[in-house]
């Protein structure tokens, strides 16, 4: 079975650490949130101007000038704090940030990532996630493997306009946990019940299928 | 002392000088923090052929939308435009331009430009439809690209107090692009919740010292939210 957008959560959630600064795109990636493990302190970035981001607020702590970047009304957690849009990026492109999550169009073997505009629809501009492509070392990128088409997301070359040139490593979809490396994909997880010859069917890119690939459980 | 008393009594004073073709930088970020009163006076003062420099572009009928109805606002410069209707007609009709830019991008453009310098170089865009056309330059074994500062002859800015030389501070995440936009205005206007007396901010809570800042209003505010979200 292709994982659930929770499932898919889930799994990132195990690649984060006690004391990481994480960055969670709109999407999947923001369901992350519901799943740090208790016994772990990581503190959410939120581009806009909040690191520390806390849970969403009731109707009597709403502040309309509390939000996300996602522009949800937020709280603040304990040891949070708040500052200007080039602070926030400072964070951001000078490196700080231990693990950033967003979601995607297109990533192809060179580890390029397609994730803001489709030519002769409306382009709604990139916001903040071209720098975060940019100034992360260490990005997991999650989208589904395929299109409605059954068209492969993961391609010897981005068809779409960039969002970031060779910056991806590792990337989650709904089928595999795949990292990128000397130009292919390399099959490090399968979902669950999910054959290696789906995920070789799905995948335009070059693929490596090791002998060690696991299956993911929950 | 009045030198020094940045103070102005009406919204009419507080944007005098703003004439057609200029270039305006405006804080906020969605709807939050947005300087809602001074964007209500461009509209009313009818100016167009503005160049407008914000993250976002407001929404239909709110923020700097409404500078769309008048079709005030030639060129655009933001990160993100998604929300508003009437930008994508006026986009796709060919009656406004725009130059989206990286959120980071335009925050350091507008700080850069505030701080004298002209341009710089960030690995942001490089390899992207940002990049065409800008130089490409290799530091450490990597690339950047050049990127130029913005300056505008107006900053409009939305803080939460300030006292009347002109120090702000701003509340909660409305702060975002309000105090990188005041630094690069030629005059900038700030418009507050509150002005306390002299003293009342502590020197060292002052967000923007009164020495980037030209005139002070006192407004209110509709403050509406975009994405209201609340707890189950």
């Amino acid at each position: 079975m292709a994982l659930t957008r929770e499932q898919m959560a889930q799994r990132v959630a195990r690649e984060l650490k006690d004391g990481y600064y994480v960055n969670l795109g709109i999407g999947i990636p923001t369901l992350v949130a519901n799943y740090v493990p208790a016994d772990m302190d990581v503190m959410l970035q939120s581009e806009n101007g909040l690191l520390g981001m806390g849970e969403f607020p009731t109707e009597s702590t709403l502040d309309p000038d509390m939000i996300n970047a996602g522009k949800q009304t937020v709280t603040a957690r304990r040891g949070a704090s708040i500052f200007d849009s080039a602070q926030s990026f400072a964070m951001i492109r000078g490196g700080h940030v231990d693990l950033t999550v967003l979601g995607a169009f297109e990533v192809d073997v060179e580890g390029n990532i397609a994730s803001w505009m489709i030519p002769g629809k409306l382009v709604k501009g990139m916001g903040g996630a071209m720098d975060l492509v940019a100034g992360a070392e260490n990005i997991i990128v999650t989208m589904t493997h395929a299109s409605k088409d059954g068209e492969s997301k993961l391609l010897p070359r981005c068809s779409l306009p960039l969002t970031g040139a060779g910056c991806i490593r590792k990337v989650l979809t709904d089928l595999a946990y795949l990292e990128i490396e000397n130009g292919a994909f390399i099959l490090r997880e399968t979902a669950p019940g999910v054959s290696v010859q789906e995920i070789v069917e799905k995948t335009a890119g070059k693929l490596i299928v090791p002998d060690d690939v696991k299956e993911m459980t929950f | 002392m009045a030198g020094l008393d940045k103070r102005v009594a009406t919204y009419e004073q507080a944007l005098e000088g703003l004439t057609d073709d200029m270039t305006v930088l405006a804080g906020g970020f969605g709807l939050c923090g947005i300087p809602e009163n001074l964007i209500a006076e461009i509209k009313r003062r009818g100016v167009k052929g503005l160049t407008v420099v914000s993250n976002n572009c407001g929404v239909d009928g709110f923020g700097l939308g409404v500078l769309l109805e008048d079709r005030q606002i030639r060129k655009m410069v933001a990160s993100y435009v998604g929300e508003n209707a009437e930008f994508e007609r006026q986009l796709l009709s060919g009656e406004l331009e725009v130059e989206l830019t990286p959120q980071g991008t335009l925050a350091e453009k507008m700080r850069a430009g505030g701080a004298g310098i002209p341009a710089f170089y960030t690995a942001t865009g490089y390899g992207t439809p940002v990049a065409e056309g800008k130089e490409v330059r290799e530091f450490n074994g990597r690339k950047y690209i050049l990127e130029e500062s913005i300056t505008g002859d107006f900053a409009i800015v939305k803080g939460w107090k300030a006292d009347h030389y002109g120090n702000v501070v701003y509340r909660n995440t409305a702060q975002n692009f309000n105090p990188l936009a005041a630094t690069a205005g030629k005059i900038t206007v700030v418009e507050v919740e509150e002005i306390v007396e002299p003293g009342v901010l502590l020197p060292s809570e002052i967000h923007t010292p009164g020495i980037f800042v030209d005139r002070v209003i006192v407004g209110t505010f509709e403050k509406r939210i975009e994405k209201r979200t609340v707890k189950a």
